[in-house]
């Protein structure tokens, strides 16, 4: 336990003292501020809505950007032999690295807290803002973000190349956001499960501030079916 | 879980390592005792790291038995790891941490206590020099010092076995005799275990020579005995005692005629007025029978003079295909 702590809290300290994180996070922000905040006045409304269909977009392309370089760079630098040979057990250091990812997309989406007031404040006197659905929409988030730096640690673990990281940790978020899509040509049984599959379904329940424990087990479940086979891809390493 | 009994800090049995069909190691057995400084030897690709490697827990083992302090890798690699000491090859770091910051992770990873951690970490950095170090970045650091934060990272949690892939290798001679006997330090309360290219490293710092060639071992001996071995050949200059010039084939003949002789080769470049001969020997050392037979002929000694057998000529003779 102690050790998953200790790994994530090294990640995010090495993010946040390179400048790449700060530049990352810095375009994330301008451009969730931008396409939220160009379309806000026009629809004359004060929600959130919009942020929350902006967001997960975004995010197909930023969480596995932050996440590519987790166990690549340390495969390029040679570290990761360092970092397996500690009195730690594989699914230890996994853990510990995802938190690290996870943090600093946490950290990403803290910093557009302050949306959430500024619309608040917009909002007119006698129609009191409705804060369930933002507090269900940053929930989503946090689940759907989890499951994105998974696959992108995924991606990240049998490779050197980062740039080979962000691609796959990147096919992998599209495809899990774009998959119920094709429901719409495929036969009613196997959109279904198309459906069920897609990250962007489940993430639209919980926005919608309707916090149902089956949306809640999917991103959990994903999350760590995919944190599994990163386990079972850096063992692999090990020869 | 430790066996009181066995004595032995590495225990290695029948270890063989494939890379795919490739196979790296091909059946090794060999036995470290406590408090030695062993060096591991063997030309590139001989399957030194990948012995090392599997030493560390790092990685599996194809087939055979690791034990450290008696505790098997294999089944109990977290508990082995406790006790060993690891700077891998090319000594890799987090590059963008601070030296004291790098050793706390490493601490922390280590699992030492909160109440232990400050003490041991000013011991490791104590013990490797590291003082004025301490609050930089690892990235400006010289390649002396890298090695030093590598071998304080390898000793933080005091443990029993430090094995060493290469620990000076990229350094300057001066960083090389300072690692060195930094080394020669560690190894008074520690049993190392380390690799080296540098034949005369190994010869002063360690206590025992493994050479591995080709995935397998081909001498495990002290750096005496290996540079001491049967044979060798002997440097000879004699003259005649009548002030005429000595014949070639005449010495040579003589010289030949000497009980275990294998071969005499004249040398063309002596000036002087003796003879200069290249004796080469099979067994028994015949330097008394030389002189007695240069006696008995009445001719004159001039030189007499044993070459010694380097390690670089005993590593070459075991290692070459």
């Amino acid at each position: 336990m102690n050790a998953i702590i200790c790994i994530a809290r090294r990640e995010m300290q090495s993010y946040l003292n390179s400048p790449v994180a700060y530049v990352v996070l810095g375009i994330f922000l301008l451009l969730l501020g931008y396409f939220y905040f160009s379309t806000l006045f026009l629809i004359g409304f004060a929600s959130m809505r919009n942020f929350f269909s902006i967001a997960p977009m975004l995010l197909v392309v930023f969480a596995p950007a932050l996440s590519m370089r987790l166990i690549a760079e340390e495969r390029k630098s040679g570290t990761i032999e360092s970092l397996l040979n500690f009195p730690v057990r594989d699914f230890e250091v996994v853990l510990g690295k995802f938190l690290g990812g996870f943090g600093i997309v946490a950290l990403g989406l803290l910093f557009t807290v302050p949306y959430v007031f500024s619309v608040a404040w917009l909002a007119p006197k006698e129609m009191s803002f409705d804060y369930g659905p933002v507090i269900g929409g940053y929930f989503g988030l946090l689940l759907l973000s989890s499951s994105f730096i998974a696959f992108g640690l995924f991606a990240s673990s049998f490779t050197k190349n980062q740039i080979v990281a962000f691609v796959v940790g990147f096919i992998l978020c599209v495809f899990f956001f774009l998959i119920d899509k094709a429901a719409i040509i495929l036969p009613y049984s196997l959109a279904f499960i198309f459906e069920f599959l897609s990250v962007d379904t489940h993430f639209t329940n919980i926005a919608r501030g309707v916090l149902d424990s089956r949306d809640v087990l999917y991103y959990v479940s994903l999350t760590a079916v995919t944190l599994f086979f990163t386990t079972r891809m850096l063992r692999r390493s090990r020869g | 879980m430790t066996n009181a009994l066995s004595t032995n800090i590495i225990q290695v049995r029948d270890l063989i390592k494939s890379y795919g069909s490739v196979p790296a190691i091909k059946g090794l057995t060999f036995e470290i005792g406590k408090g030695q400084v062993v060096g591991f030897l063997g030309p590139n690709g001989a399957g030194k790291s990948t012995t090392m490697k599997i030493l560390t827990g790092y990685l599996q083992p194809t087939s055979g038995t690791v034990k450290i302090l008696g505790i098997d890798v294999t089944e109990n690699s977290i508990e082995a790891r406790h006790h060993i000491g690891y700077l891998p090859e090319n000594n890799p770091l987090y590059e963008e941490m601070m030296v004291m910051e790098y050793l706390e992770f490493v601490a922390q990873m280590r699992q030492i206590p909160k109440s232990k951690r400050r003490m041991m970490i000013d011991k490791a950095i104590h013990a490797c020099g590291l003082e004025p170090a301490v609050r930089k970045d690892i990235a400006v650091l010289s390649k002396g010092y890298c090695q030093r934060v590598g071998l304080a990272q390898a000793i933080v949690h005091d443990p029993q076995l430090l094995i060493l892939d290469e620990p000076t290798s990229g350094l300057d001679p001066n960083q090389i005799i300072e690692i060195r006997s930094l080394i020669k330090k560690l190894g008074e309360e520690k049993t190392v275990l380390m690799s080296t290219h540098i034949l005369s490293e190994a010869q002063s710092t360690c206590s025992r020579i493994l050479i591995i060639n080709d995935g397998k071992l081909v001498a495990d001996d002290t750096p005496l005995q290996l540079t001491q071995q049967e044979g060798g050949s002997i440097y000879v200059v004699v003259a005649s005692n009548k002030k005429i010039q000595l014949s070639k084939t005449e010495v040579s003949r003589q010289l030949a005629s000497i009980f275990g002789v294998t071969k005499v080769e004249s040398i063309d470049e002596y000036k002087d007025a003796g003879v200069a001969m290249i004796v080469s020997y099979d067994k028994q050392d015949p330097r008394s029978d030389i002189f007695q037979k240069v006696v008995s002929l009445d001719w004159i000694l001039l030189e007499m003079r044993r070459k010694e057998i380097t390690l670089e000529e005993t590593f070459r003779r075991l290692t070459k295909e």
